[in-house]
């Protein structure tokens, strides 16, 4: 049965946590009881207070072969972290 | 109001949810789905942790040394007092999902009316069961509404099960002299009340799953006063085999 649902992503923003982070997927015939599942899941130890679902196929991923086009240039430019500035303690964490 | 009948109260709604987890707990890992099977994990989960309050509260009010174990695993099954319909057998994953949508209903609109009860242990168990109870009624009556207006198949299939429950649903709103009292003390709910609060989820949910009870029925009734089905027997023989064949045993 399962092979007929959809894949989905799951999102879930944790107690302490900003941002949303990928927890993982599952498979749900529609967002609604994405939702539900992800709450069954992925939420029984008590990890989030928010969850997003998005449908695997609606991620655009960047292709594995165009990993040194993508990425190599910046590998030599270290000049870019923002390591080498000293940070007001004003300005909270970064 | 008497402290047995608080008592007979309490293992009323220990009863009902001991007996219905251990009914659900029967499909994990046989759920139809990975994400199905952990859902219905869970909902036998919150059952049994409903039944550890509500069987320990009864235990210390029958003053002897029994305690929510002993009440759930060293009792037969004249002394349990949980409604027919829970013991109704798992079936299909669909007459699982109506037996759990009609007991949800009649659940949380005693649990919503408990949290006012004027004996406040009864209210805090109500309190902390309530926000449990609400997300297992949104999940079955969401299941029943897609598979009653779902495929042939399944329609088929839900409205079987329907059939096949509803003459154990009479009984969740009759009132003895237990719970006469006990509304009479403000402790438990005017069952009547009870019953129209279900009428209308009930009403509403299978309206939306294109589903209709049968007209007439004879309603099953005794589980409050210990009679069951044949089938309470052989879930109890499960269920507390360990316990009967070495008592006291434990991890």
């Amino acid at each position: 049965m399962s092979k007929e649902w959809p894949l989905w992503e799951v999102f879930i923003r944790s107690q302490h946590g900003v941002s949303h982070r990928h927890v993982g997927s599952l498979h749900a015939p529609d967002a609604e009881m994405a939702i539900r599942n992800a709450r069954d899941v992925y939420t029984r130890r008590n990890e989030g207070v928010s969850i997003w679902v998005v449908k695997a196929g609606d991620i655009t991923a960047s292709s594995p072969g165009e990993k040194g086009p993508l990425f190599e240039p910046a590998n030599s430019k270290v000049y870019r972290h923002a390591s080498f500035y000293d940070i007001p303690d004003e300005a909270g964490p970064m | 109001m008497s402290k047995a009948a608080l008592k007979e109260f309490s293992l009323r709604m220990g009863d009902n949810c001991l007996i219905l987890g251990q009914r659900v707990s029967a499909w994990c890992g046989h759920g139809p789905a990975l994400e199905e099977d952990i859902a219905l994990a869970n909902v036998s989960l919150d059952l049994i942790g409903q039944t550890r309050m509500w069987l320990g509260y009864a235990a210390e009010l029958s003053g002897k040394k029994a305690t929510a174990d002993t009440l759930a695993f060293l009792r037969d099954s004249g002394e349990f007092r949980n409604a027919l319909l829970v013991e109704q057998p798992n079936g299909d994953i669909g007459q699982t999902l109506m037996r759990q949508f009609l007991f949800d209903a009649w659940h949380q609109a005693m649990l919503e009316r408990l949290v006012q009860s004027s004996e406040p242990r009864v209210a805090e168990i109500a309190q902390k069961a309530l926000k449990e109870v609400a997300y297992h009624l949104e999940r079955a009556a969401d299941l029943v509404v897609r598979l009653g207006d779902g495929t042939a198949e399944s329609r088929r299939r839900m409205q079987d099960a329907l059939d096949l429950l509803w003459p154990y649903t009479g009984e969740l709103f009759e009132a003895d002299k237990v719970e006469l009292s006990l509304a009479k003390a403000g402790v438990a709910p005017n069952l009547d009340e009870v019953r129209d609060a279900w009428n209308r989820t009930v009403d509403r949910v299978l309206a939306d799953a294109t589903l209709s009870p049968p007209e007439t029925v004879w309603m099953q009734t005794g589980g409050k006063s210990g009679r069951h089905t044949e089938h309470l027997g052989y879930l109890l023989a499960e269920m507390q085999v360990l316990q009967r064949a070495h008592p006291g045993a434990a991890w």
